[in-house]
């Protein structure tokens, strides 16, 4: 009996353990793709043309092939939709934390996972009909299609994971933090924001390198608002993301113009993993520090 | 060993996107040319294997030139090209046989006062040389050029037809034809391109040299911003049975609605 018992949990055990080297496959597979179709145009081009080259032309009688414009565009509006999104989203979260009534709290939660489940295709659409033209009249620039137009609509898909993220930092602060802060005589908002916020800080930052992983890596919602001339990024210029640099011209891309668009995801790819890396080292922190 | 065959994988899908239409089996019909073409001869081909499912049909995007060379050297059954045959390709043997034309209009927006242009000043403003409305009878106001991506053969094919190759100034490069149009008929100083087929009421197409778009215009050759696709085959050596077969299939008026559906104007 104990020997048929053994035997089933062991077959369980291994089934689970195929199902989880799956994922690793996967990861394998596509980091193994990625380099070996990146590496051979980075080679041809050279790896200082290509990361600082100014000018992309991939089609053009004498193509050019720089990404410096793209990697650019990437991190300002990474930066500017953080800057945007991670007040709105950290106070939102403090708010829905500690402050909000029960009713308000489950109704505004409720938005913001319907926030978080929106396809970004339908960011994009509503950016394009409605906040391009916006920009455009408010700004009376000749096009609306811009890096400021990507930025806002990168803040609000950011907030989600922020909002949700933070919010679970916050519970974690122990009760009894904040209660030795109010029995000192501090009012409740001085608590929140003295005791509390600092308390959950790692937890904070995790979202807010959550949300530089998502913005960076979103492609379709910005390639309809962003306009995609490969410009060095300016606020009201038409720019192109490292994303949007990849799925613009993969259709119909050819020799080595396909393969520059390998080397570009894989450059995205290092972005990516740098980001991870830093996420994991800030949940590291937190284990840690507590 | 996990690593060989993620290895083994990825070498499988790099070889099987570089396979072409270098075999030629009976039964088969290899196509290679234009990339323009695509969509046309993929909605030709698919219906042809529906109809006949005893044929494979391939096509190979390798772009106009480089179609008409595979027929000459008898590496595909039937080219594809954008572009009229040279005097030089019909010299070697080579009959071309228009199979459609693709029309593009250029578009602005409904409320646009500019409602006729040239393709001189088309190119010129594309270019950049002329950048405000007032200079073409408009109001004074920048132009806001919207293109496509590059690679896109209605990219090419205005760019071709109006001698723009690489050089114009874009303000946005979107990605599929509605996103043009959306543009378009979101900003009242915009100017882009489409198909023919896919203009809708949101825009208007301005006529050109004083031809309005429509395909009377553009089969009688009469409206400038048009390119024909041309199936390019040897005028000597007869075609396999198969081909000969599609041949007659894309040729025939049953095609002419799956042409129009994939955006080009059927020549029959």
């Amino acid at each position: 009996m104990g020997h048929k018992r053994r035997l089933a949990e062991n077959a369980v055990h291994g089934i689970f353990l195929m199902l989880g080297l799956v994922t690793v496959g996967c990861v394998l597979l596509i980091t193994v793709y990625l380099v070996a179709s990146g590496i051979p145009a980075i080679r041809q081009i050279g790896l200082v043309p290509f990361l600082l080259g100014d000018t992309w032309g991939s089609t053009a009688a004498q193509p050019s092939y720089g990404i410096l414009p793209f990697i650019l565009t990437s991190i300002y509006g990474t930066a500017g939709a953080i800057l945007l999104g991670v007040p709105v989203g950290s106070f939102a979260a403090v708010y829905l934390a500690k402050l909000a009534p029960a009713q308000v709290r489950s109704v505004v939660e409720a938005a913001v996972s319907l926030l978080a489940g929106i396809p970004s295709v339908v960011y994009g659409l509503v950016g394009m009909l409605v906040l391009v033209p916006g920009i455009r009249t408010l700004f009376h620039v000749p096009d609306g299609a811009s890096l400021l137009a990507a930025i806002i609509v990168l803040a609000i898909m950011i907030l989600p994971s922020i909002i949700k993220v933070s919010i679970t930092a916050l519970e974690a602060v122990p009760k009894e933090y904040e209660d030795a802060s109010l029995a000192l005589g501090a009012t409740p908002i001085e608590t929140y924001f003295r005791v509390s916020v600092p308390a959950a800080r790692s937890g904070i930052a995790a979202a807010v390198v959550l949300g530089v992983g998502r913005a960076i890596g979103e492609a379709m919602a910005v390639m309809m608002v962003s306009g995609n001339a490969a410009n060095m990024p300016s606020l009201f210029e038409s720019v192109r993301f490292l994303t949007t640099a990849v799925s613009s011209e993969m259709a119909y891309s050819s020799g080595l113009q396909r393969q520059a668009l390998f080397s570009i995801a894989l450059v995205l790819f290092l972005f990516i993993m740098l980001i991870d890396a830093a996420l994991a080292l800030f949940l590291k922190g937190r284990k840690e520090g507590r | 060993m996990k690593r060989l065959a993620a290895l083994i994988l990825t070498a499988a899908l790099a070889l099987s996107v570089m396979t072409g239409c270098a075999q030629k089996t009976s039964g088969a019909v290899a196509t290679d040319g234009s990339t323009s073409m695509e969509k046309v001869i993929g909605a030709l081909g698919e219906a042809f294997e529906a109809h006949d499912s005893s044929v494979t049909f391939t096509y190979n995007p390798t772009g106009s030139g480089s179609g008409i060379q595979a027929v000459l050297e008898g590496r595909c059954d039937i080219g594809l090209s954008s572009r009229h045959l040279k005097a030089e390709e019909s010299a070697q043997g080579l009959t071309g046989t228009v199979l459609a034309y693709d029309g593009i209009a250029v578009i602005v927006g409904p409320d646009n006062p500019v409602s006729d242009l040239d393709v001189d000043t088309i190119a010129k403003i594309f270019t950049g040389e002329i950048a405000n409305w007032k200079d073409v009878g408009g109001h004074d106001a920048e132009i806001v050029l919207i293109g496509r991506e590059a690679g896109s053969g209605t990219r090419n094919g205005f760019e071709s037809i109006t001698g723009t190759e690489g050089s114009c100034q874009y303000r946005q490069e979107l990605t599929s034809t509605g996103d043009v149009i959306t543009a378009v008929s979101q900003n009242p100083d915009a100017i882009g391109y489409a198909s023919l087929a896919s203009v809708k009421d949101t825009v208007r197409a301005v006529t050109v040299g004083g031809v309005a778009p429509s395909e009377d215009t553009v089969k009688d050759g009469s409206y400038a911003i048009q390119r024909p696709f041309i199936l390019v085959t040897k005028a000597d050596a007869p075609l396999s049975e198969a081909a000969q077969k599609f041949f007659d299939f894309v040729t025939s008026p049953d095609a002419a609605e799956l042409i129009s559906n994939a955006g080009a104007v059927a020549a029959g």
